[in-house]
């Protein structure tokens, strides 16, 4: 046991501390519906609010509870705040298409006045959220009394303007912007510009931008399709804008290579300016290595000076100053290697896992198998594999560590591979941008975390 | 279960108890289900102030409005107007000051057009404040606005520090110098964009020696911003403060801030100048725009963005053309974006360059645009056209002209063959009626039977346009007896073609032609197969009863019209029956 504890803790800050459960949201029944599996999370700027989108095309807001003086404990802590269906299924009746309402993903703008604002987006269709409070109501009518039984207009005598009174706190979400019709293939990718005023969506295929305050029009800035698709060789699997530098993004390919473009340099950005990409080592090629090194997300570090990649087996650091290879990689699951023949039979070797970054660039976290997820320490290298299950669900109860047996003796508290649940993945997660309070969404739960000081 | 709906409050009774009933109505409605309802009240808003008077207005009705931003775009904006326009209803002039609560919540919303427009009524009403009212009242909101939390506030604060500077007292005038200072180097990209875009009003207000040594400061500071989009706003701030320096300023204190954004590395940034040219020219004056403007316009017409270069090219008109020519030449060999914009303004430049230099330099551009392969240029030099006709006579480019035009009349793409119908009227008043009889009017009566609805029914009203240009005698000889032609044809679009082409000429050609030639026509068709032409005759005869004589009304039109309101086909009876009922038949 002390042993355990020993390797547990520091992922993250450097500080000595371990993690520990907060709460877990969502029915704890056996039988999932399909609606409610999460397939996004996002904290907005300030880490004040978190954001799920579902495959019901529902996105739930929660809001961080107010520390008080006699539970400073509650750090962790977040309570639904708004609750709004954001998509419908459609149906696409020229093309014969099925488009379903399932959130793919959920970007907040930075904090203009005192509402908030997101965008969600479906497969084909971006909509811009305004979620706003109202504490106060009208009262008093002229043409009806308190109990709303109308008047005689004929005994009306005086005019009475209506006051306004305290209410209960009520949140609402409307509609303001509906980005439409600007995208032929499935959007994967949404990315608001540190301009504030402009944002990009990536298909499969293109990249468009936008402008926030325009609905009816987009600019394509970038289209890989060949004009005969049977040439097509390559897609588009994430996009994202550089945090500081408004001309900056960049895009990732199914073929495990990263283009970073410049705007500023022309309206098109079909040519890029750089082009990341790792040598293939050619011993370890095989029939899987194309599909295995297809990025499933990229993010720029917070500073701007680094990008992450995801691909099937590993988490990759790039400097954005070195194009020929990244700068740290880490294994998050290299004990399936050997199982990628059943992994593709299974289909779950083109699941796509995104990676995040903590507050400080100084820790990664990214998803697994059996609701296992992976942090790493980018000083001191070390790295640990968590839990994210009902059995730990204590509150405040420290995260034990978990291990895959990789040899051939599993030791106690081992888990051997073959007995890993893959239709249990963490393929979302999302970090805090300031403090250490992670959300790991686990199917239809999502289970915060935070860290225990020693 | 409230919508009391909107014509209730459009009743106002004469008597004199009731008359509170429509306002009563009005306020109601402020607060109505039904958007549509609240924005006719709010639009209504002087109305319940007036009724309500100017205390209840200021101590119940303002507070009430200052805490309703919760609602629709359009409500807000509504509302931002209306109190622009309500001092007297408050009061007058003594009390303008209560307005500022609703204007100053209105001005944080985070919709641009209703920030904007209640920073419009705002300027407004900052002039109805006494200069005393404006720094106890006006001056500490724009304070409270420049340094609020929110970027949306800080953004329309910007807008009103030109209005009240003039008119405070000089300590005020640092502070307020010193809020806009700050604003400029917001953290938020939208606070610079918004206070770069007010750089230039705010220098206008400001004394000189404070335009040298802080505008100045500032507009270098935010031509050199990080972001594109606010480089950009600084270019045109450049046109601004251009003016109000003297000359000898000019080359040292804005000149090496605009030759940095002519070379900026950003596009946008470069687009902005070839866009803003003209008015940069203006400011800087002939002596800076010889040395230093015309060859960065150069560069730009040569820019690597073709963006660029468009823009560029759309401003060559009125530059010192001895200097352009070489370089509209070199444009002949760039991207057809490029292309068709010079091809937009090219014609423009025969006024100013004389006939001797337009067939010199010209001509031979002319000629070889309308050859382009790209319709789109070919469209614009043709569009063009009245300008050269101007100056050199456009004989001198009908040898060419004519391929062309018919190339684009025929073009695979409808929307080509819709733009040349739109300019044939102009084309056709140019080259007079001969060259037209000769050349052009069968693809006119092409264009009747284009399988495109669209070009079908353009070409009809292109008819209508050329018989007014040529006269009733012209369409009688020419076009008339074709159009009739087709009500034989065994398509039946064409024949329904006949139909729409007599609805459009019987009132250019007169009753004359009309009741002898076309009625007879469209009486026949009545007994049309088809039941489409079958009621686009019963349509028809409603259109140009009015045209024909009443004889011809009641012994030809009326029979006909009673058989077909007896026909089969429900349409056909309907359409029928609404031209009984609209003509004046006995």
């Amino acid at each position: 046991m002390l042993l355990l504890c020993l390797c547990s803790p520091g992922v993250a800050g450097g500080n000595d501390f371990q993690w520990c459960f907060s709460q877990v949201k969502g029915a704890i029944d056996e039988d999932v519906a399909e609606a409610d599996i999460i397939s996004t999370v996002e904290f907005n700027y300030s880490g004040e609010l978190l954001a799920t989108g579902d495959k019901g095309g529902r996105v739930v807001i929660f809001q961080h509870e107010q520390e008080s003086k006699n539970r400073p404990h509650l750090r962790g802590e977040y309570n639904v705040y708004s609750t709004f269906q954001s998509h419908e299924p459609e149906f696409d009746y020229l093309k014969s298409l099925e488009i379903e309402e399932k959130i793919n993903k959920i970007r907040w703008l930075p904090q203009q006045n005192a509402a908030h604002f997101l965008l969600s987006t479906n497969d084909k269709t971006i909509k811009l959220w305004k979620i706003s409070e109202r504490d106060k109501r009208a009262e008093g009518y002229n043409l009806k009394d308190e109990d709303g039984r109308l008047l005689d207009p004929f005994r009306i005598t005086s005019l009475r303007v209506p006051v306004l009174l305290p209410m209960d706190l009520m949140v609402e979400a409307s509609p303001r912007r509906i980005f439409a019709n600007a995208h032929t293939y499935h959007i994967n990718s949404i990315s608001v510009n540190s301009d504030h005023e402009t944002y990009l969506s990536a298909d499969d295929l293109r990249i468009n931008l936008w402008h926030l305050e325009i609905t009816d029009r987009s600019f394509n800035i970038v289209d890989i399709k060949p004009a005969n698709m049977e040439e097509l060789t390559e897609v588009i699997t994430a996009a994202e804008c550089h945090p500081h530098q408004c001309n900056v993004f960049v895009y990732s390919s199914s073929k495990g290579t990263i283009r970073l473009c410049d705007m500023r340099a022309a309206a098109l950005c079909d040519r890029h300016s750089k082009f990341f990409e790792e040598p293939e080592d050619p011993s370890s090629r095989s029939f899987f290595s194309e599909i295995i090194s297809s990025i499933s997300d990229v993010k720029f570090s917070h500073s701007g000076r680094y990008m992450m990649t995801r691909d099937y087996l590993s988490v990759k650091v790039w400097d954005l100053n070195m194009e020929n290879r990244p700068v740290e990689t880490y294994q998050v699951h290299e004990y399936l290697r050997s199982k990628l023949c059943s992994l593709y039979e299974n289909d779950c070797i083109f699941d796509k896992f995104e990676c995040c970054w903590n507050g400080s660039d100084s820790a990664i976290m990214t998803g697994s198998y059996n609701n296992f997820f992976r942090m790493f320490d980018r000083n001191t290298r070390r790295d640990i594999t968590l839990e994210a299950s009902r059995e730990s669900s204590k509150p405040r109860a420290t995260l034990k560590p978990r291990k895959v047996s990789t040899g051939g003796k599993r030791k106690k508290d081992e888990i051997s591979v073959d007995s890993l649940d893959f239709n249990k993945k963490i393929l979302h997660t999302a970090w805090h941008p300031k403090d250490n309070v992670i959300a790991v969404a686990a199917t239809n739960n999502l289970y915060i975390f935070q860290d225990k000081i020693n | 279960e409230e919508k009391r709906a909107g014509p209730a409050s459009t009743l106002y009774c004469a008597d004199g108890d009731d008359s509170l009933y429509p306002i009563a109505v009005l306020i109601d409605e402020l607060r109505n289900e039904d958007v549509q309802l609240r924005l006719n009240s709010i639009k209504k808003l002087s109305t319940i102030a007036l009724a309500l008077g100017v205390e209840r207005t200021r101590t119940e009705l303002l507070p009430f409005l200052t805490d309703t931003i919760y609602d629709e775009d359009e409500v807000l904006l509504a509302l931002a107007e209306q109190l622009g326009n309500f001092t007297m209803l408050v009061g007058g002039p003594e009390y303008v000051h209560c307005l500022l609560p609703p204007l100053e919540s209105l001005a944080t919303v985070e919709e641009t057009v209703v920030r904007d427009k209640a920073v419009e009524s705002l300027r407004k009403i900052s002039q109805e404040h006494s200069p005393v009212d404006l720094e106890v009242h006006f001056e500490p909101l724009v304070k409270r606005l420049a340094s609020g939390d929110w970027f949306t506030s800080r953004t329309s604060a910007c807008g009103l520090f030109s209005v009240c500077y003039p008119r405070v007292s000089s300590t005020v005038k640092a502070e307020i110098r010193q809020h806009f200072r700050t604003l400029c180097s917001d953290d938020t990209p939208m606070v610079r964009r918004a206070a770069a875009s007010k750089l230039g009003e705010f220098a206008k207000v400001l004394e000189l020696d404070y335009v040298k040594s802080d505008i100045i400061s500032l507009f270098t500071a935010l031509a050199s911003d990080e972001q594109d989009s606010v480089r950009l706003l600084a270019v045109e701030a450049c046109v601004s403060i251009a003016t109000l320096l003297p000359q000898e300023d000019l080359e040292t204190l804005v000149m090496p801030t605009l030759r940095q954004a002519a070379e900026d590395k950003s596009w946008r940034v470069r687009y902005m100048v070839a866009d803003k040219f003209s008015e940069l020219q203006k400011a800087v004056g002939p002596e800076i725009t010889k040395n230093d403007l015309v060859p960065a316009f150069q560069n730009l017409l040569k820019d690597c963005e073709a963006e660029v270069r468009a823009a560029a090219a759309n401003k060559v008109k009125g530059k010192r053309l001895n200097i352009m020519l070489p370089f509209i030449r070199l444009i002949q060999y760039t991207n057809q974006h490029v292309k068709s914009a010079l091809a937009s303004v090219i014609m423009g430049l025969s006024t100013i360059l004389g006939k001797d230099n337009t067939i010199e330099h010209l001509l031979p551009l002319f000629l070889a645009q309308l050859k382009d392969e790209c319709p789109e240029v070919r469209l614009n030099i043709i569009s063009n056209l009245d300008c050269v006709n101007e100056v050199i006579g456009i004989r001198q480019l009908s040898q060419s002209l004519l391929p062309a035009i018919v190339e684009l009349a025929e073009d695979a793409k409808w929307r080509v063959r819709l733009a040349i119908i739109e300019y044939m009227p102009l084309l056709a008043g140019q080259l007079g009626v001969e060259f037209f009889d000769e050349k052009l009017n069968t693809l006119c009566m092409a264009w009747l039977i284009d399988h495109v609805y669209a070009i079908r029914e353009a070409a009809t009203c292109n008819l209508m346009k050329l018989v007014e240009k040529f006269g009733a005698e012209w369409a009688q000889n020419t076009i008339v007896p074709k159009v009739l032609g087709m009500a034989n044809d065994p398509n039946y679009l064409h024949r329904m073609t006949t139909l729409f082409c007599i609805n459009a000429l019987s009132e250019a050609c007169g009753q004359e032609i009309t009741t002898k030639q076309m009625l007879p026509v469209v009486l026949k068709m009545s007994n049309d197969q088809v039941a489409n032409v079958r009621f686009n005759v019963a349509k028809s005869l409603q259109k140009i009863g009015p045209v024909l004589d009443n004889n011809a009304l009641q012994t030809e039109v009326k029979p006909v019209l009673e058989k077909l309101a007896s026909d089969q086909d429900m349409d056909v009876k309907y359409f029928a029956q609404e031209a009984i009922s609209v003509l004046p038949l006995a």
